[in-house]
């Protein structure tokens, strides 16, 4: 009884009581602890990582160059010396394989990077301005929307091998391509987001404060609006490559001899080839499907993070 | 116009197209605010005391909803005639607003710093550098603590009465000669309520600007205002200086508003109420729009409307009560 008592009235006469420091936790590091409790979605954000320091930073430290020409070493099998083997005129499909990565991810990344800036431009004028304005945007973005993108994307292509544009230029144009299906789409999203936020109470306090309809936009309704974009993009990427792979796959997006992941499939795409040296097409095809998996799960798990409402 | 007068409205009409035809929100009120006066516009929800407000600062959104008709004076200026850009260099910076929910008028994703630094450098052309410095300020003014913290703060990390407090912050930031608040205490406690209201009253006697107060509160008007404008359905029913209103209600509403008021330390059985509800605004025929509520309805009351008359040296009444007595004198 005594101890119970002594306990409770030193724990009531307890030194000054400690300052309750307040923890200012951002939105931003609130999310990040979210996110790492997805595992999945860490799991993608490895691979996806993994995916890109081995491209970009894979060949330097390999002796192999992507298109040296080797004929001592022709259809080789994996092995010490080419880990992953090498094709019909002896070069070095792991070396191929991962400056294949480079083109095919700065594809991706840039065609997101431009819908995403296009996309998001468009929507936020269309959803603040309304009227003709949202009209014009809006049924330009459904007319992209109605054609179907691969169709459109075959066109597209086939132009480019028709007008004999030069193999350098090839793979900027296609990012352009890709972004031309990429924006509507997201402009849609944008737009629907921004139709309500402009109704919410701040934006009329904006109005009585005067200020410029560029402040309004830009420092009030984007910043509201990055949760969604961020999500958006990083879906985006994955269905980016994707495309970019089918377009090459059929000889209509980046030219051999430069390697992306698309046009090495094809060029394994024989009976001899396909049968006998599984390694010129099982290393592309891989790394196109772990590469957009991963992409997927992790927009998928920063999704339930940053934009909790929008669950599937 | 009276060039005394910092806001001088003049025959307002702001109407509201409704599927069911027109909604009369506010029907030819006018009202003077003087230079470094608190003038209170009382009455209860869909009187029409938001929208007057809401009209005079141009946030009336076409289609749904127009001023029809009349002038917003300010400082000589008609509001109604001036040009969007105009009006943006008006707004926020000579006539400022405060709204009843600090909560939700303030951007969620923006720091306070930044929200407080907007006005100062689209109206003052501070640089970025020199208007952080005044928000700091500012919010040392609004007696918030650990300014710089609270400046690198999220709206949703304070309170309401801190987000009111930067509220008012922000309006003051320019030096506005009117300021508008509306219900700008509803939303919070009453400790909280009586020190941003004292907040406003120091602020307007330091920089002499002028306060239009919105409410519904009878506390608020008889601590506050200087004048008072009573409205009901749309209309002014009553308008006096605060002391003679307060002394000597005359029309019929404006006693109910003031019997149906609490008094302290002193326990009724059933606190007064006035009977019946505001009129449907879409069934207004011309006639006192009280008169179904009134005790003291005549026949004249349900077919014409009163006008608003002067009665005594600083109030007018709009009644047919008044109207009688002076034709009798």
């Amino acid at each position: 009884m005594s101890t119970i008592h002594g306990e409770t009235t030193a724990a009531l006469s307890s030194p000054t009581p400690q300052p309750v420091k307040p923890v200012y936790t951002s939105l931003w590091r609130q999310s990040l602890r979210r996110l790492l409790k997805n595992k999945l979605a860490v799991f993608g954000f490895v691979v996806v990582a993994f995916m890109f320091a081995a491209c970009f930073l894979g060949p330097l430290f390999s002796p192999y160059t992507d298109n040296k020409i080797n004929m001592a070493f022709m259809n080789k099998a994996p092995g010490l010396k080419h880990w992953l083997g090498t094709d019909a005129l002896g070069r070095d499909v792991l070396t191929r394989v991962l400056q294949a990565g480079r083109i095919s991810l700065t594809v991706g990344l840039a065609s997101m990077v431009l819908s995403v800036f296009v996309g998001s431009l468009l929507g936020v004028i269309a959803g603040y301005y309304r009227g003709i304005v949202d009209q014009v945007i809006m049924r330009l973005a459904d007319l992209l929307l109605t054609i179907p993108s691969l169709p459109l994307l075959f066109i597209l292509g086939a132009l480019l091998s028709e007008w004999k544009v030069p193999t350098d230029y090839r793979m900027y144009i296609v990012m352009l391509m890709l972004s031309i299906v990429g924006w509507p789409g997201l402009a849609r999203m944008v737009r629907g987001q921004m139709l309500s936020l402009r109704e919410r109470e701040y934006m009329q306090a904006t109005v009585v404060l005067g200020l410029r309809d560029r402040r309004k936009l830009f420092n009030h309704l984007l910043p509201n609006l990055v949760p969604l974009l961020i999500v958006i993009a990083t879906l985006n990427i994955g269905g980016a490559i994707l495309y970019e792979s089918v377009l090459s796959y059929f000889g209509l997006g980046v030219m051999a001899p430069t390697p992306t992941w698309g046009n090495m499939i094809d060029a394994a795409n024989n009976m001899i080839d396909f049968q006998d040296h599984p390694w010129l097409w099982i290393p592309p095809g891989f790394s196109i499907f772990a590469t957009v998996i991963a992409i997927n799960i992790f927009g998928d798990g920063l999704r339930d993070v940053l934009d909790p409402k929008q669950k599937r | 116009m009276n060039m005394d007068n910092v806001l001088d409205i003049e025959h307002l009409s702001t109407h509201f197209k409704t599927e069911d035809g027109i909604v009369r929100a506010v029907d030819d009120v006018s009202l003077q605010v003087r230079q470094g006066e608190i003038v209170c516009i009382v009455g209860e929800s869909g009187s029409g005391k938001s929208i007057t407000a809401m009209s005079v600062m141009g946030l009336i959104e076409a289609p749904a909803g127009q001023v029809v008709g009349g002038s917003i004076g300010f400082q000589g200026e008609d509001l109604l005639q001036l040009s969007r850009n105009e009006l943006r260099t008006i707004r926020g910076n000579e006539i400022a607003m405060i709204f009843q929910e600090p909560m939700t008028s303030l951007n969620p994703v923006l720091r306070i710093g930044e929200q407080l630094m907007e006005p100062l450098m689209e109206h003052l052309k501070m640089s970025k550098k020199a208007a952080r410095k005044r928000a700091i300020e500012l919010i040392g003014e609004v007696g918030i603590s650990r300014a710089e913290q609270i400046a690198d703060s999220y709206p949703h990390e304070l309170s309401g009465g801190m987000l009111q407090r930067i509220m008012i912050a922000i309006a003051i930031s320019c030096g506005p000669k009117l300021l508008i608040a509306d219900e700008p205490t509803t939303a919070l406690d009453v400790t909280i309520q009586a020190q941003i209201l004292d907040m406003l009253r120091r602020f307007k006697e330091e920089s002499g600007m002028s306060i239009l107060l919105i409410t519904h509160d009878l506390g608020v008007v008889a601590e506050m205002a200087d004048y008072v404008v009573v409205m009901y359905a749309g209309k002014v029913v009553e308008e006096g200086e605060v002391v003679a209103l307060f002394e000597n209600p005359q029309h019929p509403y404006t006693q109910g508003l003031l019997r149906s008021k609490p008094i302290i330390n002193q326990r009724q059985e059933e606190l007064y109420s006035i009977p019946g509800q505001v009129p449907n605004p879409l069934e207004l025929v011309p006639s006192c729009y009280f008169h179904d509520r009134c005790a003291h309805c005549m026949d004249i009351c349900r077919t014409t409307e009163p006008a608003l008359k002067e009665t005594g040296s600083q109030q007018k009444v709009a009644c047919w009560l008044y109207e009688e007595a002076i034709a009798h004198v």
